[in-house]
């Protein structure tokens, strides 16, 4: 009987296991989470592009001061630990704005700050910008050729 | 509107990215490559142009976004010097937003430090 009732507790600490792994987030709030988030983000940076605009840039022009204001603020965010807690709620809404690629670049370095600052910090930089932008290349590359060929123009 | 639509389509955009992170086994990695590779696709056709004129940042700022500044590189590049600029161009036209981050990330990295 004993034996029985330690077994009835191992299956219930099992079953309670087995329901703290589990994600709790729904499909539904989750998208809405990256939703929310990355149409935020993108709208600061609309923002940000219309500051340069009105300083007389073309929208074409604005582009890379508005990446670097924002670039900015993902990497102040991240420094701050504030960056990855977004992420925990808003998953690719903030990944996927250009301020995840600044969270994903500086916070690995400052994770593997203490390897040192040749392989810890400089190498870690890459570890996610690494893959975007080597493949980001060569995706581009291969485009580039495709209407280098057939003659496409911008 | 290129502020309402700045809002939707970033939105959308990564919203996307969250369905398929969370309906397939691909480890957020995957999904930014997969989008950054996308947008050099989109770029490619135009479709990415057309979408950057009515969404502005909420087209430019996500990671597609990236991929098309790569193409849209190379394209001028080549009009100006020649098949070279399938090497030069692209990273001159997101340089801009790399070297921030490269320069960032290193300044965050001395000043700071990860809290558990």
């Amino acid at each position: 009987m004993q034996a029985q009732g330690a077994d009835e507790a191992l299956r219930a600490r099992y079953r309670y296991w087995v329901e703290a792994m589990r994600p709790k987030k729904p499909l539904a709030r989750n998208l809405a989470w990256a939703f929310g988030v990355g149409g935020a983000i993108s709208e600061v940076g609309q923002w940000v592009q219309w500051f340069f605009q009105r300083q007389g840039m073309s929208p074409d022009q604005a582009g890379t001061p508005t990446a670097i204001v924002l670039v900015g603020l993902g990497a102040l965010a991240t420094g701050l630990g504030w960056y990855d807690r977004l992420t925990k709620v808003a998953g690719m809404g903030a990944s996927l704005p250009i301020t995840g690629f600044a969270n994903a670049m500086v916070a690995p370095a400052m994770e593997f700050r203490s390897e040192g600052l040749v392989l810890g910090v400089g190498a870690k930089l890459f570890t996610v910008a690494g893959p975007v932008l080597g493949w980001g290349m060569a995706a581009a590359f291969v485009v580039g050729l495709a209407r280098l060929v057939l003659g496409v123009r911008i | 509107m290129t502020f309402v639509w700045a809002f939707v389509v970033g939105g959308l955009l990564c919203a996307l990215a969250q369905l398929l992170l969370d309906t397939s086994n691909l480890t957020p990695a995957h999904v930014l490559v997969l989008f950054v590779v996308a947008g050099a696709l989109a770029g490619g056709t135009g479709w990415y142009h057309a979408l950057v004129k009515v969404a502005g940042a909420g087209a430019s700022v996500p990671l597609p976004g990236f991929g098309y500044t790569l193409v849209k590189g190379i394209g001028e590049a080549v009009q100006e010097k020649g098949a070279w600029g399938l090497f030069t161009g692209g990273l001159e036209a997101a340089g801009g937003g790399i070297k921030a981050a490269v320069l960032f990330g290193l300044a965050a990295a001395l000043v700071f430090r990860p809290r558990a």
